[in-house]
């Protein structure tokens, strides 16, 4: 593969004019079309402990979106193991329902056992 | 819901200090703002490759050449952690490139000043990457969820890039005349630039208000100079060289550093465009982004080929 190196990987000294005398070669606008699949990472950090979200990257296939992964979240040992899950196939609770899927648990407090008042005599319970 | 309850929720969760996620209702102007802000933030880091990368091949020693190598990496690693966060407010990231590539979104004005001696290495890590991790610690605290998740990550790795510019230029302050001159000709060159990272005075930053109020910001720009200035003052001693401004001296009444007046027509200067080397920074960027592009074609024609052949077996 050609390398190509321009004036300003080495000087890094601006031009005489102060780098104005070349004008900007525009991108093409982008429609989206060419972008890579966006994947979903989790991380465990080490054995014995849960995969957590660390973040999300783009991939073309899961073999890569892993590769990527290491070396995007797993740069100092932070992890063991990763997991990657296309983003698209991930599915979310919508924040809307939270009071429905939520707020039921507030009123059940006889679910915890400190609701359970025993005597002093009782121990190790 | 109607509009007024969802707005009035939101305020009520930034007052309570409850962070804001992805999928939670949020005014337009908070996601604008957001978008605008990490955007900048993960252009920086992508665009801070370059003056650095220029100084890998010729990094003094393998052990210094490995170390810039690993920094500039952890930027790229920034700029996607912030990439990914940008992009949970419904952005592609193909736009974010293209807003960067025909100059719409900005990227911190210090990168468009060229690294000229290796002591340069030094300046950014102590000075520029301090300016930023006293902006970056703060931001750990911002009201939106996916965005202070990125900064406690970066801020975490920020630490070893301060550290190792610090210890250049204490082992340049310990050498050759040459080089002690080196060390001090690099602080004379990036403090200004520095202390301009922190943005425009208060009173003329017609964006601070609104952020600090919706807690993405903390703090204003000049209380972050001021931290930043009251810090590099007492460390600039232990180099034994000295800070390029007069003014400089320490305030007793105030308990801080008393500092001149930033050049504020250079400042303006640079941020539209004129520094001493936006073009070359955008242009290696589009460079970049253009001949990688059959790179990016040609992963997506295996990626697919493969998928065909599984298939098919």
């Amino acid at each position: 593969m050609q390398i190509k190196f321009n004036k300003y990987y080495y000087g890094d000294i601006p031009e005489d004019n102060g780098g104005q005398q070349s004008e900007i070669k525009k991108v093409p606008a982008s429609d989206g079309k060419e972008e890579w699949p966006l994947w979903e990472v989790f991380i465990r950090s080490k054995q014995g402990l849960d995969h957590k979200h660390a973040g999300s990257l783009h991939a073309v296939d899961a073999k890569m979106a892993i590769e990527n992964a290491r070396d995007v979240y797993t740069r100092r040992q932070e992890g063991t193991s990763i997991w990657v899950v296309e983003s698209k196939n991930l599915f979310a609770s919508n924040p809307a329902d939270n009071e429905m899927l939520f707020d039921p648990a507030n009123n059940k407090i006889y679910r915890h056992p400190t609701f359970y008042e025993l005597p002093d005599e009782v121990k190790h319970m | 819901m109607a509009t007024q309850e969802l707005e009035k929720l939101f305020h009520d969760n930034i007052d309570a200090e409850i962070k804001i996620e992805p999928r939670d209702w949020m005014p337009d102007s908070y996601r604008k703002t957001n978008i605008r802000q990490i955007s900048q933030h993960a252009h920086s880091e992508i665009v801070g490759m370059l003056p650095e990368g220029n100084w890998i091949t010729r990094a003094p020693s393998l052990k210094r050449k490995a170390i810039l190598i690993a920094k500039v990496q952890d930027e790229a690693g920034h700029g996607l952690y912030l990439y990914s966060a940008a992009e949970t407010l419904g952005i592609s990231r193909d736009q974010l490139i293209h807003e960067l590539h025909s100059g719409k979104a900005k990227y911190s004005s210090i990168f468009n000043y060229p690294t000229l001696t290796w002591a340069d290495m030094g300046a950014i890590g102590w000075l520029v990457d301090g300016a930023a991790i006293i902006n970056q610690v703060m931001l750990c605290r911002t009201s939106y969820g996916p965005y202070a998740r990125a900064m406690v990550r970066i801020c975490k790795e920020e630490s070893f890039h301060q550290r190792q510019g610090f210890q250049i230029l204490y082992e340049l302050s310990k050498g050759t005349d040459a080089q002690k001159a080196m060390c001090q000709d690099a602080i004379n060159r990036w403090w200004w630039p520095s202390l301009m990272m922190f943005g425009p005075k208060d009173a003329d930053s017609p964006h601070s208000a609104q952020s600090i109020k919706w807690k993405i910001k903390r703090k204003t720009n000049d209380e972050l100079r001021q931290n930043f200035v009251d810090m590099i003052a007492e460390q600039v001693k232990v180099l034994g060289m000295i800070l390029p401004d007069p003014d400089l001296k320490w305030n007793e009444a105030r308990k801080h550093y008393d500092f001149g007046e930033i050049n504020w027509d250079e400042f303006w200067r640079v941020v539209k465009g004129d520094g001493p080397c936006n073009r070359q920074r955008l242009q290696a960027r589009i460079n970049a982004h253009n001949e990688g592009a059959w790179v990016r074609a040609a992963a997506k024609a295996y990626a697919k080929k493969r998928q065909q052949e599984e298939v098919v077996a």
